[in-house]
């Protein structure tokens, strides 16, 4: 099977979001593979020793990603593409990622390529089902299990808590939910393999495209964190009278409804 | 003074460190309370290349160098102590003979079931008799035509209950003694004569077991005589110098581990209405334990860059292992102390790091034998 993993560098889950001149702060965070990611490159290195063939990670990004795209070879991965953004790109949204990838996989046979149901950072969780519509290939998303038989495909989804099952052919697109699987750990010779294992960096240009073509379709107007949590407030009285107040507080204080 | 540290030394950084957290830790209290390490925990440090980390690649490990044995045995000493024993016995002193001074085909046939775990290596020199005088061995190995026939007792053999593979030393010349007539041999447990004592009963470093190791008239083929024959107690020197690298490593790691514990204990624990970290006295205990921590990291590391120059490390190694031994203490006793009660009750990990601290003062070298060395060297040098 000829298999991609499109992945993406994020923020380690444990790091504190640091808001600095209207943008997260990176310099001191520490980065991992994006967990969901990390599930589609544990489903893709299981497949190939499954039915043989060969995985091919891809990232966009700048060159620190390289990392992350050698933990994922340490895995099993064979191949890893960086698509270097560098110089061309100053902000970009899950168009922009999407347009690129398509270019990439434009004279690729990918028979399954796999996707993290969304990224932690962002969590647009759009990248997968808009590489899926450029490339005219189905799209599943938020898969927990995945069985292939030749071209057919067998796939288990989350659907808010219940499971969906779904019947469909190679080539195809699938979104990782956790449960998906366990992500190995890179062994040891696996990380000395990895760093023997081809890492192609591609610019902008290499796709025949220039910034603008991708340029983001979105606009971050402000960046901020969430309030700190206050406390809770517990209501006192005839048990009428306080449904009233909570009725009118979450009208007017807390507009939720 | 800090190392260069490559990518894929911080992958294998990263990698044990997630391992230890998310894999051992869960299981610690379990290999204290049950004194047994789960075998899925074996397996899983044996899949993850753990088992093979010094053994050259062509023999199926991958060949660290002792930066990176020194990264990955830090990371390893953040978790269970016992746990790190049965590992680090085995790549280390149970390994370096073979690696570094064994001939050929006795390497082609032990290391690569070594590098994978599937025969565990402990290293035999102690004797009821020559602990610290480690020459004054009474094992005594007689050539009877193409074997070797060994005699005598080992005790607080590390790994002895479980290993697959001895390196044993023995006098071949009772004359020569220490100059000349101390051999190595490499003995499978399944060799004739060899008998496994009931494991010893020990403060601390549960779960890795030491014992007794007897040998009975055991018959031992020429061929697994390891390096030279009398060369032994050299190559023992040898074995031994670079493996305090590894155990200063993962003192520097238990200190890290430590640290981290008690500061978020210090906040949490709150006594006369704040947390106990606004007190200066918690502070101060807290700067020295961290201050006296990047110490013995930045000395392990200079003794662990210094071998890779292929320069002779033996005193920089002991001084190593003095000074982290020494610190692990320090810093375990302290942890206690900020815990207060809770750190003298066996369900947090800071009162088995304070039992595991102390047997690193006293193994591979006690503490006196290691400014001996140290010592000599400086009047040699001067």
């Amino acid at each position: 099977m000829n298999l991609f993993v499109v992945m993406k560098r994020t923020f380690d889950t444990e790091e504190k979001i640091v808001i600095d001149d209207g943008r997260v702060a990176e310099e001191s965070a520490e980065f991992i593979i994006n967990p969901y990611d990390e599930y589609a490159v544990e489903e893709a290195v299981q497949l190939k020793e499954q039915h043989g063939g060969e995985v091919t990670v891809v990232t966009i990004g700048d060159e620190e990603a390289e990392k992350e795209l050698r933990t994922a070879l340490a895995m099993g991965a064979d191949k890893a593409v960086l698509i270097n953004t560098e110089e061309d790109l100053e902000d970009g949204d899950a168009y922009t990622t999407a347009k690129a990838l398509a270019e990439f996989f434009k004279d690729k046979e990918a028979d399954l390529i796999l996707a993290g149901n969304v990224a932690i950072d962002e969590g647009s969780g759009q990248v997968g089902p808009r590489l899926a519509e450029f490339l005219d290939i189905p799209a599943i998303t938020t898969i927990t299990n995945l069985e292939v038989d030749g071209s057919q495909v067998l796939i288990e989804r989350d659907v808010e808590g219940d499971i969906e099952k779904i019947e469909a052919t190679l080539p195809l697109l699938v979104t990782a939910q956790q449960g998906l699987n366990e992500p190995r750990y890179p062994s040891l010779p696996g990380i000395m393999k990895a760093k023997k294992k081809p890492l192609e960096e591609l610019e902008l240009d290499d796709l025949d495209l220039d910034g603008e073509e991708i340029e983001a379709k979105t606009k971050t107007v402000e960046v901020f964190l969430p309030p700190e949590k206050e406390a809770g407030r517990v209501l006192e009285g005839e048990i009428g009278a306080q449904v009233q107040e909570l009725v009118s507080l979450l009208q007017k204080e807390a507009k939720v409804i | 003074m800090t190392v260069a540290v490559t990518d894929e030394l911080q992958a294998m950084k990263t990698m044990v460190k997630n391992f230890v957290e998310n894999e051992v830790e869960p299981y610690a209290q379990r290999i204290e309370d049950e004194d047994a390490i789960p075998q899925h925990l074996v397996d899983q440090a044996k899949e993850l290349g753990l088992f093979g980390m010094s053994i050259p690649e062509e023999y199926g490990g991958i060949g660290l160098n002792a930066v990176g044995k020194a990264v990955v045995l830090e990371q390893l000493g953040r978790t269970h102590n016992g746990f790190v024993s049965l590992i680090s016995a085995h790549t280390g002193i149970g390994s370096t003979g073979l690696v570094k001074l064994a001939s050929e085909p006795l390497k082609q046939k032990y290391l690569p079931d070594m590098a994978a775990g599937k025969k565990i290596a402990a290293f035999a020199l102690s004797e009821p008799g020559a602990g610290s005088d480690a020459t004054n061995l009474s094992t005594q190995a007689e050539k009877k035509g193409d074997q070797w026939v060994l005699n005598g007792t080992k005790h607080f053999i590390t790994n002895a209950p479980v290993a697959d593979v001895f390196t044993v030393f023995a006098l071949t010349d009772k004359e020569k003694g220490a100059k000349g007539g101390i051999t190595a041999f490499l003995i499978e447990k399944d060799f004739p004569g060899l008998i496994v004592g009931k494991k010893d009963k020990k403060m601390g470093l549960r779960g890795s077991y030491t014992a007794q190791v007897i040998f009975d008239n055991c018959i031992v083929p020429e061929e697994n005589v390891i390096g030279e024959v009398g060369m032994g107690y050299m190559n023992a020197l040898r074995i031994l110098g670079e493996g305090r690298i590894g155990l200063a490593a993962r003192a520097v790691g238990s200190c890290d581990k430590l640290i981290e514990l008690s500061a978020s204990y210090a906040k949490e624990r709150v006594q006369f209405g704040k947390p106990i970290a606004d007190n200066q006295a918690i502070q101060w205990m807290l700067a020295d334990m961290a201050t006296e921590t990047e110490a013995a990291r930045t000395l392990t590391m200079m003794a662990a860059e210094k071998v890779d120059d292929g320069k002779k490390v033996i005193k920089e190694a002991s001084m190593a292992k003095l000074f982290a031994s020494e610190v692990f203490n320090k810093v375990a006793d302290k942890a206690v102390q900020i815990h207060g009660g809770i750190g003298y009750i066996g369900e947090y990990p800071v009162e088995r790091f304070y039992r595991d601290a102390r047997i690193t003062k006293i193994y591979e070298g006690t503490n006196e034998i290691q400014r001996l060395i140290i010592a000599r060297r400086i009047l040699d040098e001067n």
